[in-house]
């Protein structure tokens, strides 16, 4: 009889750990790519915890994987066109540090 | 000789033992993208992270979502990310300051959200099913019923969403060429 992974709260637990770490790492960071490595880290986070609950609540039996099917397509795309303005604005400004992009502040 | 049913010496169940190893990795891997210096070594963990994760994924039953973390996050976000570090950082990147001034007030946020988090999952009956084991296999056919069922709507914005983006992602990418919007003030800047 196992203790933890045949429970639902160790898995939320630790989409909730996942979370947290990835908010603190989007706040925080200035390269913009460790910015959007840490909304992938987010959205991992919330994937993991709809498929958690869709595995261990019966009424929402199948849902899970079809939200984090959906959820893995958007964040495909997200990262696509984040990457491209990242790509975009450091050929104007040379730099990826968030805190260097300040024209519209001057 | 088959296997004891809990892990010799310390008495804990094999599926407890693999979920701890790999929600232990995704968690040292995802402080480490978040905290390292070194960004290539960043994106690096990031995968582990994300490989961690999908083995919770066939812990959970759901193959077929952990093959898709591998295709998609695995073979191609993280590919992506590691050609944009590639393709943006400067020797002296490193050298500079990591995180922003505001690093104290991001990780009181980010412990005000986990203890957030914390209630939640303390005040809530989830009248979730407790499995002997590990949660049985998923299938794919529940899946497919709900995907091409209730989400069909949803599943098909999605393709739209992505041929938008790629077309997105061309566009901003492209160095302008003379004539094209966009090519003047690329001139002005050099």
């Amino acid at each position: 009889m196992s203790q933890i992974a045949g429970h639902l709260e160790p898995y939320l637990v630790l989409a909730g750990i996942l979370f947290s770490i990835g908010a603190f790492g989007f706040l925080a960071r200035r390269n913009a790519i460790s910015m959007l490595m840490s909304i992938e880290l987010m959205l991992n986070a919330v994937n993991l915890s709809a498929v958690a609950l869709g595995v261990f609540i019966p009424a929402l039996a199948g849902q899970g994987i079809a939200f984090a099917l959906l959820i893995i397509a958007v964040a495909a795309a997200e990262a696509t066109v984040g990457l491209a303005i990242v790509m975009a604005i450091y050929r104007n400004r040379k730099t990826p540090l968030v805190d260097e992009y300040d024209t519209m502040r001057q | 000789m088959p296997l004891p049913d809990t892990l010799p010496l310390i008495g804990i169940t094999w599926a407890d033992a693999l979920f701890m190893t790999l929600g232990g990795v995704a968690i040292a891997a995802s402080l480490f993208v978040v905290l390292g210096r070194d960004i290539i070594r960043n994106g690096l963990m990031l995968i582990l992270a994300l490989g961690a994760l999908a083995g919770i994924y066939v812990m959970l039953g759901a193959a077929i979502l952990a093959g898709a973390q591998v295709l998609v996050y695995i073979g191609a976000i993280s590919v992506l990310i590691l050609f944009a570090i590639m393709l943006t950082q400067s020797k002296a990147a490193a050298v500079k300051l990591t995180f922003q001034t505001q690093a104290i007030p991001a990780a009181l946020i980010a412990s005000l959200l986990a203890i957030i988090f914390a209630i939640t999952l303390g005040t809530n009956d989830w009248k979730a099913t407790v499995f002997a084991d590990t949660p049985a296999p998923q299938g794919t056919t529940s899946t497919a019923a709900k995907l091409f069922g209730p989400y069909l709507l949803a599943f098909e914005v999605v393709s739209v969403l992505i041929l938008a983006a790629v077309i997105g992602g061309i566009y901003l990418a492209a160095i302008p060429r003379a004539g094209q919007i966009g090519a003047e003030d690329d001139e002005e800047v050099r």
